[in-house]
């Protein structure tokens, strides 16, 4: 890469943190005013009562808990995808790794918060950690929600410190590039950051052991969440098959809830120049594959249990698909399956708009597929004399609402004060270590070979 | 015992060691569906009463509940009754899954629910197949002038925990309590629960299991016995003694 070209890659990346329009502060503000409004929603709860919910005996999880997977599905977005694009070194992630990666510490922050807000006592949240206390009690080992707890905090861990790692040299070249205050802070955050060769292959080594060690980490992460499910007696929760039924409607959700945020970030941050159509076909073909995937597994669920005709069972499929739940259900199939399986299959329709419009789709069918899998099954467990109903209430209906603005202001902040395209990988080759020195060329690097 | 429940009773087997196994058995051919033990154990439990519009949105609580079922078609329809309490299971769902060992299970075979140490994840409540778990959604109020009727023994539970059947444990200590100050043994039908006492025909005997000449242990090996879903290999410590009579 010639110097003047690396300067205008650095110059086109870091615009977004070093001018700000007014459009910003009013986009900030909105959202920032509707996670205030969730946030006192939240105290309003606690103050009033649980029972201003629409929980109720016997559906006892319903909107927060689809929250839950919900959210940590789609933090499987980042980090898993960008581990392996990296492992295999494929060229055209350079640019998509950093949006991802993202998605999946924020969406893991807001995905932890519901096991709490759905808590009877959630000032007592800590009762799941393993601490020392005087009365020598223990968390239940045995009990999935604390199986949940060490996941979630092992890949938040893991998922940030491989967010971290390879800002570091960006730090250092925002560092670089400002003065007073701005200067200092990234400073700090640079770590000290020179560009010396052994600081290049220690980074690298680090980021080798990352990628390895997260995707294990990541799927055995919706494993967990789907036995909290599957350890559960009760009517199509108890499946052999949920741990990788989760794990791939996670990554399905994810990949989808990327290619939104790519789009955004194209047309906002004027990054046309760096993610270009051929990422969203890409990403695009994965989100086909994992619609395969996903309307696989539903078909090996649905029949399997269609054909075993166990009672309490059954009960629960008819009532989702042909009962009061069949106009979710049906929309779910239409969402997750149709509209992605027909947009992406034809090349004329995977084009930028078409991805994102499939992605929308995914994004409603995966939460809609939570849902279905929570409320049917609670409401129809064995004996029909306690079946029930459940129909949401304003505060879980607002609460749901304002994590997806909680989400995008996250997402909206990190890109004002972190640039979203990691600007080493871009320039990778540059530096003198032999391990990226290897790797794409420009054109590579920006994907044109894949055109 | 159904051959379903002595394999899952193999893996574990401490049961036979307890000093007491409480259990209870319902004779439905007895029970008339009144609903006398769903009033008595309200009354022993403080269980509170959420009133007409929580009701309405699935709020009622009943630690015990008369099921109603009708089978037949119209003129041909049968009625039938079936009390429905904490089945105390042997090998409860409800245990493994709480996170902080709320709901465990006692060195009498009870599955004691500990309310300060629920946080309310209602993990409990999903896995127990019975339905038989309650949630406080609002800390409790009794119309006047049921506050005055309150049961000293038995603590009132506060917002956002969950509760349910306690086979009346502060009876059974009650009781266990008498018999060690009178230096004697706790004698076959010692122990009433709210509901047995309050149930007028007679349809519900409490008593040990581990104690083989007790009245409930004598139901509880009558062919007539069954448990409820016991193919879920719960090992229930509730017996129903099966209609014998068409009407």
């Amino acid at each position: 890469m010639s110097e003047a070209s690396a300067r205008k890659l650095s110059d086109d990346l870091l615009r977004p943190l070093l001018q700000t329009s007014w459009r910003f502060y009013v986009l900030v503000a909105f959202l920032g005013a509707i996670v205030l409004m969730g946030l006192g929603t939240w105290a309003y709860q606690m103050y009033n009562g649980f029972g201003i919910t629409g929980i109720n005996h016997p559906i006892f999880w319903a909107f927060y808990i689809t929250n839950f997977v919900f959210w940590i599905g789609i933090s499987h977005a980042g980090t898993l995808i960008s581990a392996i694009l990296r492992l295999v070194n494929a060229g055209w992630r350079r640019p998509v790794t950093r949006c991802a990666e993202v998605i999946t510490a924020f969406a893991l922050m807001i995905g932890a918060l519901f096991p709490i807000i759905h808590l009877g006592r959630p000032w007592l949240f800590f009762w799941l950690m393993p601490y020392p206390s005087s009365r020598q009690i223990w968390p239940n080992f045995r009990s999935p929600l604390v199986w949940d707890f060490f996941a979630i905090t092992t890949y938040l861990t893991g998922s940030v410190l491989f967010l971290v790692l390879p800002m570091i040299p960006d730090f250092a070249l925002v560092r670089d590039r400002t003065t007073g205050l701005r200067h200092r802070i990234y400073g700090v955050l640079a770590l000290g950051w020179q560009g010396t060769p052994k600081q290049w292959h220690r980074l690298e080594s680090a980021m080798q052991i990352m990628a390895i060690a997260i995707i294990p980490v990541a799927v055995s992460v919706h494993t967990i969440v789907s036995f909290d499910f599957s350890m559960a007696p009760v009517p199509m929760w108890h499946s052999t098959m949920f741990g990788p039924y989760f794990v791939a409607g996670a990554i399905f959700s994810g990949i989808a809830g990327l290619i939104i945020a790519m789009a955004a970030l194209r047309k906002f941050l004027h990054l046309e120049a760096y993610l270009h159509p051929v990422h969203f076909q890409n990403l695009g073909k994965l989100l086909l594959l994992m619609s395969l995937l996903w309307a696989y597994f539903v078909f090996a669920e649905r029949l399997t249990i269609w054909y075993g005709n166990e009672p309490s069972e059954i009960a629960v499929m008819y009532v989702t698909q042909k009962g009061s739940f069949a106009p979710l259900y049906w929309t779910m199939v239409v969402c997750n399956f149709v509209i992605p399986f027909t947009i992406l299959s034809l090349r004329k329709l995977r084009t930028i708009p078409g991805c994102v419009i499939a992605s929308f789709g995914v994004l409603i069918g995966m939460w809609l597929e939570r849902f279905l899998i929570v409320v049917p099954s609670l409401g129809h467990k064995y004996l029909p004399y306690s079946w029930g109903v459940y129909r949401p209430r304003p505060v879980e209906i607002i609460i749901t609402i304002s994590t997806f603005a909680a989400m995008t202001l996250l997402y909206v902040l990190f890109s004002k004060f972190v640039p979203i395209i990691s600007i080493w990988e871009m320039k990778a080759g540059d530096h003198p270590s032999p391990a990226l020195s290897a790797a794409a060329s420009h054109e590579h690097a920006l994907g044109e070979t894949h055109a | 015992m159904s051959p379903v429940s002595s394999v899952v009773a193999s893996f574990g087997g401490r049961e036979s060691l307890m000093a007491h196994k409480w259990g209870l058995a319902v004779d439905l051919d007895r029970c008339t569906g009144c609903g006398a033990c769903v009033t008595a154990c309200h009354a022993e439990n403080n269980i509170p009463t959420v009133g007409p519009e929580q009701a309405g949105r699935g709020r009622a609580m009943h630690w015990l509940r008369v099921e109603r079922y009708w089978e037949g078609d119209f003129p041909d329809v049968q009625l039938k009754f079936r009390p429905v309490m904490c089945q105390q299971c042997d090998a409860a769902p409800c245990e493994p899954v709480c996170p902080t060992y709320a709901s465990h299970h006692t060195d009498e075979g009870l599955n004691a629910q500990v309310y300060n140490r629920c946080i309310g994840t209602r993990y409990c409540a999903n896995a127990c197949p019975y339905n038989v778990r309650f949630f406080d959604f609002f800390n409790p109020q009794w119309p006047k002038p049921l506050h005055l009727q309150l049961n000293p023994d038995v603590s009132v539970r506060g917002i956002g925990v969950m509760e349910k059947c306690t086979f009346c444990v502060q009876r059974i200590q009650a009781a266990q309590i008498d018999a060690k100050a009178g230096k004697r043994e706790l004698a076959d039908g010692e122990v009433k629960p709210a509901c047995v006492q309050g149930c007028s025909a007679r349809a519900l005997v409490f008593g040990d299991l581990n104690d083989p000449e007790s009245e409930v242990a004598r139901l509880a090996r009558l062919p007539r016995g069954e448990r409820l879903l016991e193919d879920l290999g719960t090992l229930p410590n509730v017996t129903y003694l099966s209609r014998q009579t068409g009407g």
